[in-house]
Formats: structure tokens, C-alpha cells, sequence
């Protein structure tokens, strides 16, 4: 499937655009990551004591999967809710840049905030990195409606896969329900270290990962706050360290 | 499964939305809000996303060294040997997630079902 040419009629009207966003889930291997991940998550939130529609909230409203699994992890493990919320929200940062480097692909002189709003609700690192690749195809005055579609059916597909990985979690036997809630640790793990380019974004996944154990065995309640802070803060170090060299 | 298993207590739900959707979406508002003005490189960005980084790290450690539910019942060799094959093949087929994480599984299941 080719997006039409950007005169074409097919772009005169923006309901044509949402859909053409739709179909653009089929145009995209990340699609197929989501997939699995939120496969995942519904498993996770079954073996971890959450309703199905609390899962299913929680792709709707939160939509971005490691938050999702900072959640479900730390409030499954006797986290506070105020812990939690900590770790949550210092995910979540990240989210920041990345609503602002994208709504100026989709923005016109005339664009009001509001218009914006569910694209900045969608945007999340596949629909950003997917924004970059689809919207030189599309007439700018249509970029919005073809976003919301896209994160349509991306959410749509997420809420399919939390369905049938909770039902799966709930009847399948223990090692394939093994093997599901595995995905969720995989598929973090080799996204995550394909979307890091820099030094610093390295050294913090891979400090991150080895740090844990150590912070889980002071037992804090705050394990993966110590962990996170500490190898995030030194992989910032090794990145100021070359930067001062060079 | 009943329906009031299926919707759960509204008190999981409430902690739902303020430890979960609030503090992860106040951050797309402020950038919907903000937009432009910050530079995506800034030192303080850089650091921040070092950080994020690392609890997501942490939060893949900790569900593979204290596994929930169904994955508890895979020995802690097998779980480890299994995110070591995958990242094995993640790197040998240049950065395939889709390998790595067939790798992963397979390793995994094989392993299973070499112990028994």
C-alpha cells in the first residue's frame, strides 16, 4: 500500500485521511513490536492481580508502554501509590520532547491547541518515530486527521493484543504463559537498545539493567528510583566526560 | 470470568489514575502547551532521558530477576540464558527485534522442555 500522491483528491477530505492513517499500521514492522509488548502487558496485569478493563484503562489512558509496566510491576510488587506515581512520572519525561519536536509537522498558521490535543495524547515513540517517516507523504492540511487515525490503530490493535494476552495468561498452561509474559522483558530490552544512539542512552540501559539487583537488595521500596537515578546519573557523567575531551 | 472480575474495584482504578495516567500525561501537556522554545539536545534533556532510561533498564531486570505470576515457574538460569540468547542475536542480526525476541523464546521454551 502507497499513500496517495500529495494533489490527489484522495486528501480533500480529512475523514479520507484519518483513514488512510489507519490503514498506515499495515505499512510498518513496529506494529507487529506493539503487538507482542501489549500481548505482554495484558499477561502482566492478569498474573498481577489487574481486571481486564483496569488493563485495557490503562492502554487507553496511559499509552505509553513502559509507563504502563513501571505501573503494573511497582504496584504489584506493594509499591505506594506515591512511589509508584514518582517512577511513572520520571518515564514520562520523555514525552515532553517528544510532543514538542512532533506537533510542528502537523501545525498550520491557522491550528488551534485543542485541534491538537489527541495528537499529543497519541504521541508515544512509535508514533513519533512513524510521524517522521509518513508525514512528508501527506498534505500538510490533512497531517492532524491522518495522525489520528494512525494512533487509532495503533491503540486498537494495543487493546486487541491486552485482551487476548490476559485470556491467554488466565487459561494457557504455565510455560507458554511463561513465554508471554517474557515478551514483555524482550521487547523493551531490544527496542529500547535499538532507539539508542548515543553513548549516554548505552551505558544507562545497560548500567540500569546490572544496578538493579544491586539497589533490590537494600530493599527500600524505592529499588528502582536508587537504580534508575544512579546509573542514569552516571551514563549523563561518561557523556559530559567525552564531551569536556573532545 | 464474571463481569465484576472483569471490571475489578474502582479503587485499583482510582490508583490507576493518579499513579499512573496523571503524572505520565501532565508531561504531553506541558508539551502541547510549551511547544517549541526547548532544544532537544539541551545537557538537562540529555540526562533526564539517561535517567528514564535506566528505571525502564530496571524494570526489565526486575521483572526477569523477580518474575510475576506464570514466569516464577521458569528456573532463574533459564530466564537469564534466555535474555542473553536473545541479545545475542539482536546483535548479531544487526539490531533485529523481531530476532531477538524469537531468540529469547525459543531458548526459553527449548530450555523447558529439555528440563522437563
Amino acid at each position: 500500500m502507497a499513500l496517495p500522491p500529495l494533489d490527489s483528491p484522495q486528501w480533500q477530505s480529512p475523514w479520507h485521511a484519518f483513514v488512510w492513517g489507519v490503514r498506515s499500521i499495515t505499512q510498518t514492522i513496529l506494529t507487529l513490536v506493539l503487538f507482542a509488548t501489549y500481548l505482554g502487558i495484558g499477561a502482566l496485569a492478569h498474573d498481577s492481580h489487574f481486571s481486564l478493563v483496569w488493563a485495557l484503562c490503562s492502554t487507553l489512558f496511559v499509552w505509553a508502554g513502559p509507563a504502563q509496566i513501571i505501573l503494573i510491576t511497582t504496584l504489584g510488587s506493594g509499591a505506594t501509590v506515591i512511589q509508584s506515581a514518582i517512577a511513572v512520572t520520571v518515564s514520562a519525561i520523555r514525552l515532553f520532547p517528544m510532543v514538542v519536536s512532533v506537533l510542528p509537522l502537523m501545525r498550520t498558521p491557522t491550528t488551534k491547541r485543542r485541534e491538537l490535543f489527541f495528537a499529543a495524547h497519541l504521541t508515544a515513540v512509535t508514533l513519533w518515530v512513524e510521524c517522521h517517516r509518513f508525514l512528508p507523504q501527506v498534505p500538510r492540511e490533512r497531517r492532524i486527521a491522518f495522525v489520528n487515525g494512525l494512533g487509532f490503530g495503533l491503540v486498537s490493535v494495543c487493546l486487541t493484543a491486552n485482551t487476548i494476552g490476559y485470556f491467554l495468561a488466565a487459561n494457557l498452561t504455565q510455560t507458554l504463559g511463561a513465554a508471554i509474559l517474557l515478551l514483555t522483558p524482550l521487547s523493551f530490552l531490544f527496542s529500547t537498545a535499538r532507539n539508542s544512539r548515543e553513548i549516554a542512552d548505552v551505558v544507562a540501559l545497560a548500567l540500569g539493567v546490572l544496578l538493579y539487583p544491586l539497589a533490590a537488595k537494600m530493599n527500600s521500596g524505592l529499588d528502582i528510583l536508587v537504580s534508575g537515578l544512579a546509573a542514569g546519573t552516571i551514563a549523563y557523567g561518561v557523556h559530559w566526560w567525552r564531551e569536556v575531551r573532545s | 470470568m464474571s463481569a465484576a472480575q472483569l471490571i475489578g474495584d474502582w479503587h485499583a482504578l482510582v490508583v490507576l489514575f493518579v499513579a499512573g495516567v496523571i503524572p505520565n500525561q501532565i508531561w504531553r501537556m506541558l508539551g502541547l502547551w510549551f511547544g517549541g522554545g526547548i532544544d532537544e539536545g539541551s545537557e538537562l534533556l540529555v540526562w533526564v532521558r539517561a535517567v528514564a532510561t535506566a528505571i525502564l533498564a530496571g524494570v526489565i531486570a526486575q521483572i526477569v530477576v523477580e518474575p510475576p505470576g506464570a514466569l516464577a515457574s521458569v528456573p532463574d538460569g533459564l530466564r537469564y540464558g534466555a535474555v542473553g540468547a536473545g541479545l545475542v542475536v539482536f546483535l548479531l542480526t544487526r539490531r533485529s527485534i523481531f530476532a531477538g525476541v524469537v531468540a529469547g523464546e525459543v531458548f526459553m521454551l527449548a530450555g523447558k522442555w529439555w528440563l522437563g
